[in-house]
């Protein structure tokens, strides 16, 4: 047991438990019995709040020790993290400007709420609600697998259900404050959480480079590593067959990025455009942050990190490569903080999304099929006890699944949640696709995904199924056709499954234009996609 | 009463949204999918990447330093206040 360590990370714990408790009084509106307020912190974020809310929402604790230790394990690929990043504020500027104006006018909580009110449908609003909540649980179960890696790493590796207690405690304490605060919770934390990692990550980028002898010693480490590995797809550089895959998968992460509930939950709690604007230009500084973290699995190559065998699984767990890392080399007390930052940075996110979908499942699933005449009170208490559920599921998936599991269900996760891209992203500037093209392109892109995810196996042969996201696209096949047999390039499913469902769409859409179909009803109306804060007339916050 | 000057399509476009784009060529990994030459220690591979969150950074910061002083709203009056209530808006 790592003494010193463990007491600044129960410390800091603990100062964080406290805020969380008290958020709930932070900014109060007149209730916290409305969703605005419980599950939107009041729709009045300013700038500083929804930058660390958002940053908090996308780089967490499973992105600080799942991109180095890629890093560590493939090389080259695991860096797709920072363009991922880098195009993503671009691509997603203006459409998320659309998304907070309709639903500010609307009084939207959730992006399914928007293709109920685009589409006046609620079998495509319950398939984006779904698609939402399912996409969303596995992400909540890797940031356990964060925590759990740190946790390990300070000599709690216990076996069996003991050795899961201090993440239960956790994660107990934080659902009950998030109960209790809603939104503001994990907007308050995030500032402690952010401060934390912010410290941690350039002491780190600067100290451990100088120690270890500069960064061309760190870069010459890791080529020897991958040039001893008989595995072909890693290096330091991409090579011929992977770098399609680095580009869909940035592309792909990128795209799905704000279609997942939460990272839609941190905008529409912002309280105008222009805040969303300087925050799109703003929350690059962390992808510089998370660029230089992914270097930090060369800097574990160089300075001959071992990954620690989990013990309750038997197997070496490389997402302990980072924790290993800060330990071997800072001094306990700063590897304490290390420690604390990454353990924060999994409260933060898991808060965020178990309130996305609680959202979802109150909003588009209770109140759309339960309690249709469901008041604001009752919906916001049914979102609370949503929230418990969703994060002890969370939990559950922790004790009694292996954590590969979870691993995999993310990458299905990413995957899934594109498939509501047509529905959600392309609807915000126009209805031309119909809504029964956008159900028959969802159900085409999800299949399909699922059956690519299917049939790919693991890079090191241990399974034969749903082994990773990288297709060759030699095994890309159209009803027995190959259109690209004998290529050995890899491609992202998610970008595939995206590329069928949206021809899928169009198709239908033009059939069912010409069969004269209904196409829903549509309450917005084209200013709805301009509101801004400060408006005559707009409507009001808490309001019903 | 509606307001004045109303695109049908609902959608406002400004130029300077096409600095977006540029950010984009990040995504074209034969540019830059070498390491010579390599910079303090590090290959071309990952200094350019770094260089390219600067370069992502001013795209966004510019337009939203030449799009923020438009009014998001046309000016005149606003919607019907029927227009605004609950079975409205659901």
């Amino acid at each position: 047991m790592k003494w010193t360590e463990l007491v600044i990370f129960v410390l800091l714990f603990g100062v964080v438990t406290v805020l969380g408790f008290l958020a709930a009084k932070w900014k109060a509106g007149g209730t916290l019995d409305h969703l605005d307020e419980w599950g939107l912190g009041g729709r009045k974020f300013g700038s500083w709040v929804t930058w660390f809310l958002i940053g908090g929402d996308i780089y967490t604790a499973y992105t600080f020790v799942a991109v180095p230790a890629l890093m560590f394990s493939s090389g080259a690929l695991g860096f797709y993290a920072l363009p991922y990043t880098v195009v993503l504020y671009p691509i997603i500027f203006l459409p998320l400007l659309r998304m907070w104006s309709v639903s500010r006018a609307h009084g939207y909580v959730t992006p399914a709420d928007f293709v109920r009110g685009r589409y006046g449908s609620s079998l495509l609003a319950l398939l984006v609600a779904v698609t939402g909540i399912v996409a969303t649980m596995p992400y909540i179960a890797l940031q356990l697998v964060g925590l759990e890696a740190v946790l390990r790493t300070m000599g709690i590796n216990g076996s069996g259900i003991v050795g899961h207690l201090p993440l239960l405690i956790a994660f107990v304490v934080l659902a009950v404050y998030t109960y209790q605060s809603g939104l503001r919770a994990p907007a308050l934390i995030a500032f402690v959480k952010d401060i934390l990692v912010y410290v941690v990550i350039i002491v780190a980028v600067i100290y451990l480079p100088i120690k270890l002898g500069g960064w061309s010693e760190i870069f010459s480490s890791a080529k020897e590593k991958f040039d001893a590995t008989p595995a072909a797809g890693d290096g330091v550089l991409l090579n011929a067959n992977n770098q399609l895959q680095y580009a869909t998968l940035a592309l792909g992460s990128a795209l799905a990025l704000f279609l997942y509930p939460h990272s839609v939950t941190g905008v529409l709690a912002s309280k105008g455009r222009n805040v969303i604007k300087r925050n799109m230009s703003a929350l690059p500084a962390y992808s510089l942050l998370l660029g230089l973290l992914a270097l930090l699995g060369f800097v574990a190559i160089a300075a001959g990190v071992a990954p620690i065998t989990n013990q309750a699984t038997g197997q070496p767990d490389t997402n302990t490569i980072i924790p290993v890392l800060f330990q071997n080399e800072f001094s306990s007390w700063f590897a304490g903080i290390a420690f604390a930052a990454i353990g924060i940075g999994a409260l933060v996110p898991a808060a965020i999304m178990s309130i996305a979908a609680a959202n979802l499942w109150t909003r588009n699933i209770y109140k759309e099929y339960f309690r249709k005449d469901a008041t604001p009170k009752q919906e916001a208490k049914q979102a609370k006890l949503a929230s418990l559920v969703v994060k002890f599921g969370a939990v559950a998936f922790i004790l009694f699944i292996d954590p590969q599991f979870s691993i995999d269900l993310q990458l299905i996760g990413g995957v899934i949640i594109l498939q509501t891209l047509p529905a959600v992203a392309i609807a915000l500037y126009t209805r031309w696709l119909h809504v029964w093209g956008l159900i028959a392109g969802w159900f085409v892109g999800m299949g399909w995904g699922m059956v690519l995810l299917y049939s790919i196996p693991s890079a090191n042969g241990k399974r034969a199924h749903f082994g990773g996201s990288a297709l060759a696209l030699d095994k890309l096949s159209l009803f027995g056709w190959h259109p690209f047999a004998g290529s050995t390039v890899q491609i992202y499913v998610g970008i595939v499954a995206l590329v069928a469902n949206l021809l899928v769409a169009v198709l239908v859409t033009l059939i069912a234009r010409k069969l004269k179909a209904f196409n829903g009803m549509d309450q917005t109306r084209p200013d709805d996609y301009h509101v801004d804060d400060g408006d005559k007339k707009l409507r009001q916050i808490g309001a019903h | 009463m509606a307001p004045p000057k109303k695109s049908a399509s609902g959608i406002r476009w400004s130029p300077w949204n096409l600095l977006l784009l540029v950010p984009l060529l990040l995504l074209i990994t034969p540019f830059f999918n070498r390491s010579d030459p390599e910079f303090i220690g590090m290959p071309f591979f990952y200094w350019f990447q770094l260089l390219g969150v600067v370069v992502g950074v001013a795209a966004t910061s510019t337009v939203f330093a030449m799009t923020k002083d438009k009014p998001t709203t046309p000016p005149g009056p606003g919607r019907d206040v029927d227009e605004l209530d609950e079975g409205a808006t659901r």
